[in-house]
Parts: C-alpha cells; sequence; structure tokens
C-alpha cells in the first residue's frame, strides 16, 4: 500500500480500503462520463447494532458498520452516491466541507432538498472541487449521535505539498446506548442531568484547606449568584469514544513500517464532544485543517472541536503508540494504536485532570458587549434568551476575576481566538492552548480555564494562530461590513440560539453574491460553540496576512469572540449552526443566504 | 415512562427542515414532522415539545405522637420551551382515614425570564373540610444560590385569598448522595372558620431528605419532617383537640421521568 500518484494506485488502495470497511464499490463504465471518470458507491442505512468492546449497542449504519465506509474520490471528478434508506423515518446525507450544488448538500428543509424517505432511495451526484479530508453524515433527527456518519477522502489532482507512505482515516466520534431523542429530553428536563461531576461539599472543604474558608465560600457564591456551574463543560455523558467505530479496548490498529512517514487524517465525527488528541512520544506536523493544506506546523497535542478536521504526519519508530484521545470533560477517553504488529500495546497514559471554568470563561471581562441587547425579556413572545442574568452580573464587580490560580492578566501574542477589537489585559481572551501550561508552576496543579487542556509544561499544543494557509487567499479585499453572530444559550431551560433566537423563529442572514463580510462569533455563554458554514471556508482573521487558514468549522471558545472573513462566492440556502448536535436541535442554527449572481449585478 | 415524544407519521427527522421564511420558490412540502423539532412546523412553538414527571416526595410519614400517613408532592407538566400545561398535586392521607388535606392544581405556566415561569390556573382541595375550588396565580422557578423557589397565591371561590411560599435546595454531599432541605410556608388574608383556617401565618412546614441518586429517574431517600400550625391556626386546632405541631421521620422515593 505505498503512496502513488496514478489513479490505478488509488483505486487499488480505495478497493483495500473499502473491503476493510466493510463498504460496496461499484463501477458502471456505461454511465455518462462527465469531465473526468466519476466514482460511484453505494450506501444502506440500516437500524442495526454494533459492537463496541464486546458489547452491543443500538446503532444506526451505513453497509453496516459504524462509521460508513470511507468514501475515496479524485479533485476533479464527479461522485455518484446512491443511498438507500431502510429508516422507517426519512433520513439525510450531508457532505461535510465540501464545495458543492446546493441542491445536493443535503439538508432537508435548505434548497429544495427534502431528504431521502423512509424506505426511498436518493442519488447524490456532485463535482469534486477540492482535496482533502472531510466527512458525511446525517442532518436529520440524532442520526448523527446513533451512528449515521463516515469519512470522505479526496485525492489530489495536484502535487502534495508533503510526502506521505501511509495513509490512516481516524474518525472519533461518542457513542451512547441511550435514545438520542431521550438525551434531549433530558437535557430540557435538567440541564444538569447527565452531570455526575458537579462541585460537592467535599470539594468545597478541600478549597476551603486550600484557599482559605472565605475564598472558597465567595467562589461558590459568585456562581451561586448567577445560577451557573463551572464544572458545566459537557452536556452529555455516558459516551463510550470511539475511533473508526472501536472502543478503548477493542484497541483499532493501523500498522506501520519503521522508517514510514504516516499520514493521520483526524475527524471528529462526535455529536457532542471536543477532543485534546495527542500520541505519547510522538510528534505530529499538522499539514491539513479542515481538509484543506496549512503550512507545517509542528506540535505535541491538539484540541479538535466537533466536526473539524486535521491531517497530521508522524514518523514513528519501531515500537507501539498510543493515539489518546480525551473528551474535554475527561470523562473517558478514545483510544487507538500505531504498531509494526496487531497485538501490540503501548501503555494508555492517565486521564489528564479536568479543568475547572473561570469567570473569564464566562466572558465577564468582555468589553464591548452589548449586554442590553441580550437581557431583555419583554420580547417575551419567543422567551428572549439572555445567555445570562446581567442583573445580577453587577454584583459581581468585586469579584476577583484573575480567580485564585495563576493569574490570568498576561496576555497571549499568540492565542488563537484574538479578535479584531482585542479585549483589555483583564480578558485572557488570549487563551491559547498552551496558556495553562505556561501559567501552572508545575504539571501537577489543576487546570485553570477551559482553554487549558492540562498540556505537559515543553509541550506544544496547536493553536489556530498556528494556522497558515499554503495558498494565498485568493480575496484579498477588506471586508465592507460586519456581521455580528451572537452564540446565545440558556442553561436552565436548555435553549440554545443564534442572535438571540432559536432558528425556528429567526430570520435569515443575507448576503449578496460576491460579498465580502466579516462574521463576528461572539460566544456569550459558559460553553464552547463549534460553528460550522455549509458550502464556504472562512479565513481565520487572526493575522493580516494573505495566507489565512481556512475553515468550515470554527471552534469559540467560552465567552469569546472569534472572528472570520468570508467571501460570499457560494449561491445558496447554507446552515450555519453549532455542531454541538443537541445544541443545534435546541435552536442554535441560522439560514444564511447567498443571493443568486443576478441579484447583485 | 420518560415522555416519548409523540411520534407522528412515522417520520420522526425532519429536525433541521423546514423553512422559516415561506419561500418564494416554494421548498418542497414537507410531510408531518414528528420529533423533538425546534426547526419544524415553523413560526408557532409546536415542534418541540417534551413531557416532565417530578414525584419530589413520595413517602411514609412515621409520625411521633400521632398517626403515620402517606405523603406524595408531584408535578407533571408538558410543552415547549416557552408555553407548558402543569399538574401538580401535594397531600397527605393518614392512615386508616381519607385525606388530611390534599390538593390538585392545573396550571397554565409561561416562561418570564430565564428562570421564571408564570403560572395562572385552578386549585381543587380534596380534602375532609368543606370543598374549595381556587384560582391560582405564581411564579415558579430557580433564584440564585439554585434555590427552588415557588410562590403562589389562592382565591377561592367564596372569595378568600391565601398564598403559600415553597423553596428547596440540593446540596451535593456528593454527585449522587444529595441533602435536600425544604421550607413551605402558608398564609391567609381571610379567617375560614369551617377549615380550620385563621388570618395571617397559617402554617409552617419544615424538612431535611437525604437521598441517594442511584439514576437521576430512581432515588431513595430517609429524612425527617416538622409541620407547625401558627397563630389562630394553632388555637382553631387546639379548640378541635388536635395536634398543633407533628414531627415525623420520612422514607420514600423522588422519581424523575
Amino acid at each position: 500500500m505505498s503512496k502513488t500518484s496514478n489513479p490505478l494506485g488509488l483505486s487499488r488502495r480505495r478497493a483495500l480500503q473499502l473491503s476493510a470497511a466493510a463498504g460496496v464499490v461499484s463501477v458502471f463504465p456505461g454511465r455518462r462520463v462527465f469531465a473526468q471518470a466519476a466514482s460511484t458507491y453505494d450506501l444502506v442505512i440500516d437500524r442495526q447494532s454494533m459492537m463496541i468492546d464486546g458489547h452491543r449497542s443500538p446503532a444506526i449504519t451505513l453497509n453496516g458498520s459504524v462509521p460508513g465506509p470511507t468514501l475515496r474520490f479524485i479533485e476533479g471528478g464527479e461522485a455518484i452516491v446512491y443511498v438507500r434508506n431502510n429508516l422507517s423515518e426519512d433520513a439525510s446525507i450531508h457532505w461535510h466541507g465540501l464545495l458543492i450544488d446546493p441542491a445536493m448538500d443535503g439538508v432537508p428543509g435548505f434548497n429544495g432538498y427534502t431528504g431521502i424517505p423512509a424506505g426511498g432511495t436518493f442519488t447524490y451526484r456532485f463535482d469534486l472541487r477540492q482535496a482533502g479530508t472531510y466527512w458525511y453524515h446525517s442532518h436529520s433527527g440524532f442520526q448523527e449521535q446513533a451512528g449515521l456518519y463516515g469519512s470522505l477522502v479526496i485525492e489530489s489532482n495536484k502535487r502534495e505539498p508533503f510526502r506521505y507512505d501511509r495513509d490512516y482515516v481516524l474518525v472519533l466520534s461518542d457513542h451512547t446506548d441511550e435514545d438520542p431523542s431521550g438525551i434531549f429530553q433530558n437535557l430540557k428536563t435538567e440541564d444538569g442531568y447527565y452531570n455526575y461531576r458537579k462541585q460537592t461539599l467535599f470539594d468545597f472543604f478541600q478549597d476551603a484547606r486550600e484557599q482559605g474558608f472565605g475564598a472558597a465560600w465567595d467562589d461558590r457564591m459568585a456562581w451561586g449568584s448567577m445560577r451557573m456551574d463551572k464544572t458545566d463543560l459537557a452536556d452529555v455523558t455516558g459516551y463510550s469514544f470511539l475511533v473508526n467505530g472501536k472502543g478503548p479496548k477493542d484497541n483499532w490498529t493501523g500498522l506501520f513500517t519503521p522508517g514510514e512517514r504516516v499520514r493521520l487524517r483526524f475527524i471528529n465525527a462526535s455529536a457532542m464532544s471536543i477532543f485534546d488528541v495527542r500520541i505519547p512520544d510522538l510528534p505530529m506536523t499538522v499539514v491539513a485543517a479542515d481538509g484543506l493544506n496549512v503550512r507545517p506546523v509542528k506540535i505535541n497535542e491538539f484540541r479538535i472541536g466537533t466536526a473539524e478536521t486535521y491531517d497530521v504526519i508522524v514518523l514513528p519508530e519501531e515500537r507501539p503508540y498510543t493515539i489518546m484521545s480525551e473528551p474535554i470533560d475527561r470523562t473517558g477517553y478514545a483510544r487507538a494504536t500505531l504498531a509494526t504488529a496487531h497485538g501490540m500495546e503501548a501503555p494508555i497514559p492517565a486521564l489528564r485532570p479536568r479543568t475547572l471554568l473561570t469567570m473569564n470563561d464566562m466572558g465577564m471581562a468582555m468589553g464591548g458587549m452589548d449586554h442590553g441587547s441580550m437581557a431583555g425579556m419583554e420580547g417575551m413572545d419567543h422567551g428572549s434568551m439572555a445567555g445570562m442574568d446581567h442583573s445580577k452580573m453587577g454584583g459581581m464587580s468585586g469579584m476577583n476575576h484573575g480567580a485564585p490560580v495563576g493569574g490570568n492578566t498576561m496576555s497571549n501574542p499568540d492565542a488563537p481566538d484574538a479578535v479584531a477589537n482585542p479585549p483589555s489585559e483583564m480578558t485572557d481572551s488570549m487563551g491559547g492552548m498552551d496558556r495553562g501550561a505556561r501559567e501552572r508552576a508545575s504539571a501537577n496543579q489543576a487546570a485553570v480555564g477551559w482553554a487549558d487542556a492540562g498540556t505537559l509544561p515543553g509541550e506544544k499544543a496547536l493553536a489556530y494562530a498556528d494556522l497558515r494557509s499554503v495558498t494565498t487567499n485568493k480575496d484579498t479585499r477588506p471586508p465592507t461590513k460586519d456581521i455580528e453572530i451572537r452564540l446565545d444559550g440558556n442553561m436552565e431551560r436548555y435553549i440554545w440560539a443564534l442572535n438571540g433566537e432559536r432558528y425556528a423563529y429567526a430570520e435569515p442572514i443575507r448576503v449578496a453574491y460576491g460579498d465580502r463580510v466579516r462574521l463576528r462569533l461572539v460566544n456569550t455563554t459558559m460553553m464552547a460553540h463549534p460553528m460550522h458554514l455549509h458550502g464556504m471556508f472562512v479565513e481565520l482573521e487572526d493575522d493580516t496576512g494573505a495566507n489565512k487558514a481556512l475553515k468550515h468549522t470554527v471552534l469559540v471558545p467560552p465567552g469569546k469572540e472569534v472572528s472570520v472573513l468570508l467571501t460570499a462566492d457560494e449561491p445558496g440556502e447554507w446552515p450555519l449552526h453549532c455542531h454541538l448536535l443537541y445544541h443545534m436541535a435546541a435552536g442554535m442554527m441560522a439560514r444564511f443566504i447567498v443571493e443568486s449572481k443576478t441579484a447583485s449585478l | 415512562m420518560r415522555a416519548t415524544i409523540v411520534r407522528g407519521a412515522g417520520l420522526g427527522v425532519l429536525l433541521f427542515g423546514m423553512s422559516s421564511v415561506p419561500s418564494a420558490q416554494g421548498l418542497a412540502q414537507q410531510s408531518q414532522p414528528d420529533l423533538v423539532s425546534g426547526a419544524s412546523e415553523m413560526g408557532h412553538e409546536g415542534a418541540l415539545r417534551w413531557f416532565n414527571l417530578t414525584v419530589d416526595q413520595l413517602e411514609y410519614q412515621f409520625v411521633r405522637n400521632g398517626r403515620d400517613g402517606l405523603k406524595w408532592d408531584f408535578q407533571a407538566d408538558y410543552g415547549g420551551d416557552i408555553n407548558r400545561v402543569v399538574l401538580r398535586s401535594e397531600g397527605t392521607k393518614l392512615t386508616g382515614d381519607s385525606y388530611e388535606e390534599a390538593e390538585v392544581q392545573l396550571l397554565y405556566s409561561r416562561s418570564v425570564g430565564d428562570f421564571y415561569d408564570a403560572q395562572g390556573g385552578i386549585r381543587y382541595d380534596l380534602g375532609n373540610d368543606p370543598r374549595r375550588a381556587y384560582g391560582v396565580f405564581g411564579i415558579q422557578g430557580l433564584a440564585p444560590y439554585f434555590v427552588e423557589l415557588e410562590a403562589l397565591a389562592f382565591v377561592s371561590d367564596e372569595g378568600e385569598f391565601s398564598g403559600r411560599l415553597e423553596a428547596e435546595y440540593d446540596l451535593l454531599i456528593t454527585n449522587r448522595l444529595i441533602l435536600q432541605p425544604n421550607v413551605e410556608l402558608n398564609v391567609a388574608l381571610n379567617q375560614v372558620r369551617e377549615r380550620e383556617v385563621g388570618r395571617g401565618f397559617n402554617d409552617i412546614e419544615t424538612g431535611l431528605r437525604l437521598r441517594y441518586e442511584f439514576t437521576r429517574v430512581f432515588a431513595p431517600y430517609i429524612g425527617v419532617n416538622y409541620e407547625r400550625k401558627l397563630g389562630d391556626t394553632a388555637d382553631f386546632a387546639d379548640d378541635e383537640g388536635e395536634d398543633k405541631d407533628a414531627f415525623s421521620f420520612v422514607s420514600g422515593i423522588r422519581l424523575v421521568f
């Protein structure tokens, strides 16, 4: 399976890949051929079950497996995918991250697409306009949580800017035995339903011993007055965390020969999990983000938001390695192994401590946020949603924003979320992923703040600021207008919204074809949101250069703002939503409309 | 019986379908969506509905110097983010007797702000005394510091005004062992002699319950409960030869569906 660039080698490899994934590939020579050979796949959606670590769990499968088969295509060709839906409910498949004809984007209710009817079929046909690592998943109900997802790899028809001998896809996901709609109801009933790691009386006594009774008391009162919980990192627990559908005991293993350069294509296909990923003793070089090539960055770990992808290259030596992916609430881990033979294992590192949110994660110090517009409950018709009750926040003024540990007043020049208008030094909005490590005096000190992954001192965690596109940005015009997209939430009611409005009641966002706009993603909540725009890539506005990294999904930390640039050159109705499945279901979505070309001419 | 969301038309899925704005192109007709869909049935809150039943107290009371009793306190509600229908009942049944006191409320509940619901509806008493029906208006929600609060005002079909304040707090000893103090205070603006209700504060009830949440659904508990009649109401009880106060050990289960 050596890397070759000729299509024959590719198809041979694809055939091998597919046989491994129990997929079916069929080529129909008689079909009309467009510019290049079309790759054709058949996918069948079924409700079956899957085995995870010897335990049987209900699942929705694609061609009998979770994840579905890896679909391999060639850039410049055409994809034809026949999908049969054997479920008793409508289904859909969305091609995440692809530049695509809107009618083929696969989101029911957008661009005239109505889904794949129960018992029916749908044929997707679209041109492959890009190369890289992408994925596909259901955009109907909670099917994505149940297993309806898979990976999609488009081989470049140009010379890759990096070399590798072996190529693996690692689909990270979270799986549960529970009925996903039941999960959603539980969250609606009680937002902390799945959180069994809240702070307790014992934690209070421990804090009182360490910080003094007064400080511990004040801390609890500050959070209590806001009715917020600093352990609220993830909404759902009880997950099995999987790599390519395999649990930690199943131990998905990728083989290599020493001396080979191995390309690992990480895809976060989870419903609700943000992972910190590392391979102890094996540095990684990031070569692509969200499918598109970036200038190589050497790192020890990266945080991958739901729906993001990162491609890394590693040079393993003759020994096994554990690929460790810990969700940020540290309620488990996904594990895989790189080895020279099956059955080999490397030690599994202990889970790192979860972090606790700080007042900075609450956006306590975000200047320039228009709280007035958030808080008003006069618009009671739709139960307008204040992210927080700011009348209560007034009483917080006497608070020590610096939190007891690790003063948060250092500004961090290489933050992943540098904003257009950098807030005051107080904000620590510059929570670089490796900030915590630099602030902690020692590795065993507790993590502080959402951005702190517990990275070991001396190790490098990827930050958005490290990402630079290898290609020069096509459109260097400055944006002509700013569009603020506020990420709002009401924890108590488990309502999530954009610009204070649930999707069901929201007006679409409209831009003219060709418009150059800045999207200011302002997170007023205490949870991170991986925001995904369909149909187009956005540029991370973290430097002023012409090599801004392109992303289809942008992780916006709690209480922070991330701004991105967009050239609206793909006409259509595009969903813009938080990729945490239950947030989207609760209303955290908008319709982003790019008017057709003629409209603006 | 965690509520299953009514599955209409068996398709469960157009979660993100449906246009919020009737589009000129006329998006294809959507079939009837069923499930928790914030995005279907655009434009009115019809898509996203769920059912909740919380049996906060279902317990046997071992009353010192008195007759044992069975006590319950539950709330069921159904609806969406903003508008919900609430059925609430609480009461005590003494051993070998009819209800000492029992009531059922049917309310319309509406979100007013992040943390509170305004509620209005009817209450009907099932006790031994002359039956009464009431109009109810009040507020229920989460106060700062995570105090569950309920403040209700009643006006009876005889034009008598009364009110009730309830507060509850969950103290996490561990994430599963939870100590719940609660207090309930009743007040009346009018004396109702035949119901042994005096004017002013009528009674106060306070309890301490220690539950263990095997799951969120099922949590057995033990605890203590103390009720005391106040003011004129206490005097009326004296006149009738009834106890003014009662202390009990309780044992029961808390259920959430």
